[in-house]
């Protein structure tokens, strides 16, 4: 059996046997369970996609709508890149499940029959080949992540996840829009044939026409990731959601805005992502200073982490528009790097609310005496978040940084402020919260006990072997990208030398190929 | 001149739906007078053996299509699909009604005559080919429906309801008869292809042909509640019973969906360039004045009604694509929209109770907790009326929207795909009812739901997810019967 397949089916036959076991403990062991299985199956994923790097793996390719003038093919696979936002998923979820079962109070069955749903959606993005079941598992992540924004958390929580949801559905709608019109230009939805009969020549898209194309990704992956200035919909949502789902939100979700634009924007409009780099590039940089001096501002740790979130997810948008080798590389990296560290960050606030019944900085103070535990988990956690060397952010920032100053120094310049805002804001919050005098009104503080290791711990572990042996993870991401890019300057080239056409033996054998 | 007309057996076959429907509407009346009180509901029963006999006899007459009393009706792939849709919306809706009657004590036969009496109607318009078939058809149906809007005699809103419907509903039927006048003595003719081949000739009756159109255009669109003449359909679809505005909004309007295209893309076609941009706007302001007006509404019939009026908007579409993808794709449409809203209306009209005292969206508040199957399917079908994949709703819009890119109605697209996306908000003020809040008075006091109401809201639901995740069959269907409008 297909091993992509099998990850992508393990979760939705949990989600079924959630909906139908008794209430009580079964939910929870039976997505407990499904999970954990379809962790160790996206294993087998690994050693595939790692020999091939830039060819897609474990393919799944079969039909779903063969009717004349309509052909969907169900198409998937795993190159480099998804990979390891693949095993990310599987590896998160499991510790969502597994955090719920203290942090979410009520109607758990629910909430695991939803949190399946979304992973099955989200490896279904992260893998698509085809367009429009790429668009389909999109919308499918998004109305269980929904659905448990909205029902699980504080209490302005249902107008916070509208909003949400209204945010990044008008964004989606443009990227359909997009879609449809690629697919009346190139007559297929599939990804690998698009890229083949755009590489050969068969297609070729007017600049303005990628413009168009382009801005309808856009809309629908800038909304997703946040980019400034659409990133309003994240600290509300953030921040009311329950904490499993804020932990999704932010390790997991914000990852499928950055994965479009470096998998679709690049490559099927090479000349408009070019065209608009810099101005992208300009909205990363902004995003990132913008977020950070904002987060500098925040008394609440959760609200403070949202937009901690929004700065560090400049860094990956300003990696991929940059263009290079290098941005490319950190992105990715940086995408792997802010989801453990980030959704580690989120844990260890969930366990703090969970201690403390809030997340007012000022409800907090000198905990770090009694619970010397959480204090060192979550002092290494920001460690790794501010991207000090030797853990995983470092790598990641370092590479988008290297790949910005080669494009563009004053970009890398700018860029850089937001690495020392955010030890500022980091530390200074750690400070408040875990040093100085001992708040009076709050009564003993507990330490972490063995179940709540548990999760933290593969995370620190993770944390730092990305940060220190990245030749681990580094080169099916590097294969990859090293593909991605040369597809996207090849098309671009191509485009812009398009006085010259191709000979045509050129494109016969391309499409022999 | 003398008429001879040769009539066949063939000729009866094709009319088969019709006949039956029409044979046992009349046995309902007539049992009617003599069944006991307490057994009303067996002619419910009864009629709904009638629909199923008669959706055999459709698919009976589609193995041996064709033209019948000299192409009055022409029975194809495109009239059988109308014909099953609105059958199957009549079947799902009686389900609905025996509980709801049953509450509001009036369980009486006519109820269920009514209903056959409108389908004969609309299977007529479904398979019309003469503009005097299409008036026939319309009023048949028309005039059973006015009377349901006003069935419970007692309840005021229902009054106000029957009487909007019938005044503006007779006004627009005479913009139509106008309109079909003024053809006839254009070209000389009523027939439908006859009409296309006319207008096709010569270009110095076009003009006054355009204006036929236009008049034709007014009595369909108010049928379809299209803006501008959508003022009714809220006001009637929140004071009829809920099953009747189940009804009003799935079957009546996909009947007369069937007879505005095969009208519009058969007879009209050769003056299409006059026509089309009409359609654009109407198809824009349709879609904008349903969604906006709806995100003010806090009755979910109302709601419901508005939103119903979007979705007409975005059918239109497909009609200003005028191409047989934009054909198929609005066929796909209908049959997903009577799904899904027949579903939405069965769940109301469950937790409305008696009176229709519950149907605000607070109203809906806690019914995840108090009955997880029930809520469960609304949010299906609530999903589904927003677009999301896996629904036939999706799969509706998308094809929706791909025949119009494909005629290169690029902003048309653009705009209809943000309002849709607009119309999220409202749609989501019922997940957040349902599922967010604390149950509330109307759902803690709730009975469960009757068999048959049951089985009506899992039919629909089932449906809706087949066509969001096999649409293939249907697809393949739809998109070969749209040939019949070329």
């Amino acid at each position: 059996m297909n091993l992509l397949a099998a990850t992508l089916a393990v979760p939705l036959i949990g989600f079924f046997v959630v909906l139908f076991v008794p209430r009580g403990k079964a939910p929870f062991f039976a997505a407990l369970t499904a999970t954990v299985v379809a962790f160790f199956v996206s294993l087998g994923l690994v050693a595939p996609a790692a020999a091939s790097g830039s060819q897609f793996t474990s393919v799944v390719n079969a039909s779903w709508v063969d009717t004349p003038g309509l052909r969907i093919r169900f198409h998937l696979g795993i190159d480099g890149i998804s990979l390891w936002l693949v095993l990310l998923t599987t590896l998160l979820v499991p510790i969502a499940v597994w955090i719920s079962r203290t942090m979410i109070k009520e109607r758990q069955k629910n909430f695991f029959a939803l949190l399946l749903l979304f992973e099955f959606g989200i490896i279904g993005v992260f893998s698509a080949l085809d367009l429009f079941v790429f668009y389909v598992f999109w919308e499918v992540a998004l109305v269980p992540m929904y659905l448990m924004a909205g029902g699980w958390g504080g209490s302005r929580r249902g107008p916070a996840a509208v909003k949400f949801f209204v945010y990044t559905m008008l964004g989606s709608v443009l990227m359909l829009a997009s879609i449809i019109y690629l697919h009346s230009e190139a007559g297929t939805f599939d990804y690998v044939e698009i890229m083949n009969a755009i590489g050969s020549g068969r297609v070729t898209l007017a600049p303005s026409q990628q413009m168009l194309l382009f801005l309808g990704f856009f809309a629908a992956f800038a909304v997703k990731v946040p980019i400034f200035p659409l990133h309003t919909w994240l600290p509300d949502t953030y921040t009311e959601a329950a904490m499993p789902a804020t932990f999704l939100l932010a390790a997991v979700m914000s990852k499928m805005g950055a994965y479009g634009l470096i998998r679709y924007c690049l490559t099927i409009t090479p000349a408009a992502a070019h065209r608009c780099a810099t101005w992208v590039a300009v909205l990363a940089i902004i995003g990132i200073i913008y977020g950070a001096l904002i987060a500098l501002m925040q008394s609440n740790i959760k609200r403070l982490l949202a937009y901690s979130s929004i700065s560090h997810l400049g860094f990956v948008v300003l990696g991929i528009f940059t263009l290079s080798q290098q941005g490319a590389d950190g992105a990715v990296y940086q995408m792997i790097a802010h989801g453990i560290s980030t959704g580690a960050l989120f844990l260890l606030a969930g366990y703090l609310e969970e201690r403390r019944g809030s997340l007012e900085i000022a409800d907090f103070g000198g905990i770090a005496t009694s619970a010397p535990g959480l204090a060192t988990a979550f002092m290494v956690t920001l460690f790794a978040s501010i991207g000090l060397p030797a853990l995983c952010n470092f790598i990641g920032e370092f590479l988008v940084l290297q790949g910005a100053a080669l494009t563009k120094f004053s970009w890398a310049a700018w860029a850089a402020t937001g690495v020392i805002l955010s030890a500022a804001y980091m530390l200074w919050m750690y400070q408040r919260t875990f040093f100085g005098k001992a708040n009076e009104r709050a009564g003993t503080f507990t330490d972490l006990s063995a179940r709540d290791w548990a999760p933290v711990m593969p995370l620190i572990l993770l944390m730092v072997w990305l940060g220190s042996y990245t030749q681990s993870f580094m080169p099916p991401i590097d294969s990859a990208a090293a593909h991605l890019l040369e597809q996207t300057n090849m098309n671009n080239q191509y485009r812009v030398e398009l006085a010259h056409p191709v000979p045509s033996q050129l494109a016969e054998a391309a499409r022999a190929h | 001149m003398p008429i001879s007309v040769h009539v066949t057996g063939a000729d009866y076959l094709r009319f088969l739906p019709e006949i039956v429907l029409t044979v046992f509407g009349v046995a309902v009346m007539m049992l009617e007078a003599v069944a006991s009180q307490g057994k009303k509901s067996s002619l419910g029963v009864l009629a709904l053996v009638g629909i199923a006999i008669a959706f055999a006899a459709n698919l009976w007459a589609y193995t041996d299509g064709g033209a019948a009393f000299e192409s009055m009706i022409v029975v194809g792939g495109y009239g059988t699909f109308f014909r099953a849709l609105v059958l199957v919306v009549g079947f799902l809706c009686i389900l609905t009604s025996f509980s709801y009657l049953e509450r509001e004590g009036a369980q009486t036969g006519e109820y269920y005559a009514l209903i056959l009496f409108s389908l004969v109607g609309q299977c007529i318009l479904s398979t019309a080919n003469d503009l005097i078939m299409v008036f026939i058809g319309l009023e048949i149906s028309s005039i059973a429906t006015y009377i349901l809007a006003g069935f419970l005699r007692d309840d005021r809103r229902n009054n106000e309801s029957a009487l909007k419907y019938f005044l503006l509903g007779s006004f627009a039927t005479a913009f139509l008869l106008y309109g079909i006048a003024w053809i006839y003595g254009l070209v000389g003719s009523t027939n439908l292809e006859e009409i296309r081949r006319i207008l096709a000739q010569g270009a110095p009756i076009s003009p006054i042909a355009g204006l036929a159109a236009a008049l034709m255009f007014v009595g369909f669109g108010f049928k379809v509640s299209i803006a501008p003449f959508q003022v009714w359909a809220p006001d009637v679809y929140q004071g009829a019973a809920a099953p009747v505005s189940a009804f009003m909004s799935a079957g009546p309007k996909a009947a007369a969906f069937a007879i505005f295209f095969r009208v519009f893309m058969i007879s009209f076609r050769p003056i299409n360039d006059r026509w089309v941009w009409l359609v654009w706007g109407c198809a824009l302001a349709t879609m904008i004045i349903g969604n906006f007006a709806a995100l003010l509404q806090t009755n979910v019939k109302r709601l419901l009604g508005y939103s119903s009026i979007a979705h007409a908007g975005y059918v239109l579409i497909a009609l200003t694509a005028s191409s047989q993808v934009g054909v198929a794709a609005a066929m796909f449409y209908l049959a997903s929209y009577a799904l899904m809203n027949i579903g939405a209306f069965a769940v109301v009209s469950h937790v409305a109770a008696r009176n229709e005292r519950y149907v605000k969206i607070e109203d809906l508040a806690g019914l995840g907790r108090r009955e997880p199957a029930t809520a469960a399917l609304l949010a299906i079908f609530v999903f589904s009326l927003i677009g999301v994949p896996l629904t036939g709703g999706f799969f509706a819009k998308f094809y929706v929207f791909q025949a119009a890119l494909n005629s290169h109605l690029v902003w048309l697209t653009v705009l209809g795909l943000i309002n849709s996306a607009i119309a999220a908000y409202y749609y989501l003020k019922i997940i957040v009812a349902i599922y967010m809040h604390d149950p509330g008075t109307a759902t803690t006091e709730l009975p469960p739901p009757s068999a048959g109401l049951r089985v009506a809201i899992w039919a629909s639901a089932l449906g809706t997810l087949f066509l969001g995740i096999f649409p293939g069959t249907l697809l393949s269907f739809v998109s070969y019967s749209a040939r019949a409008l070329r």
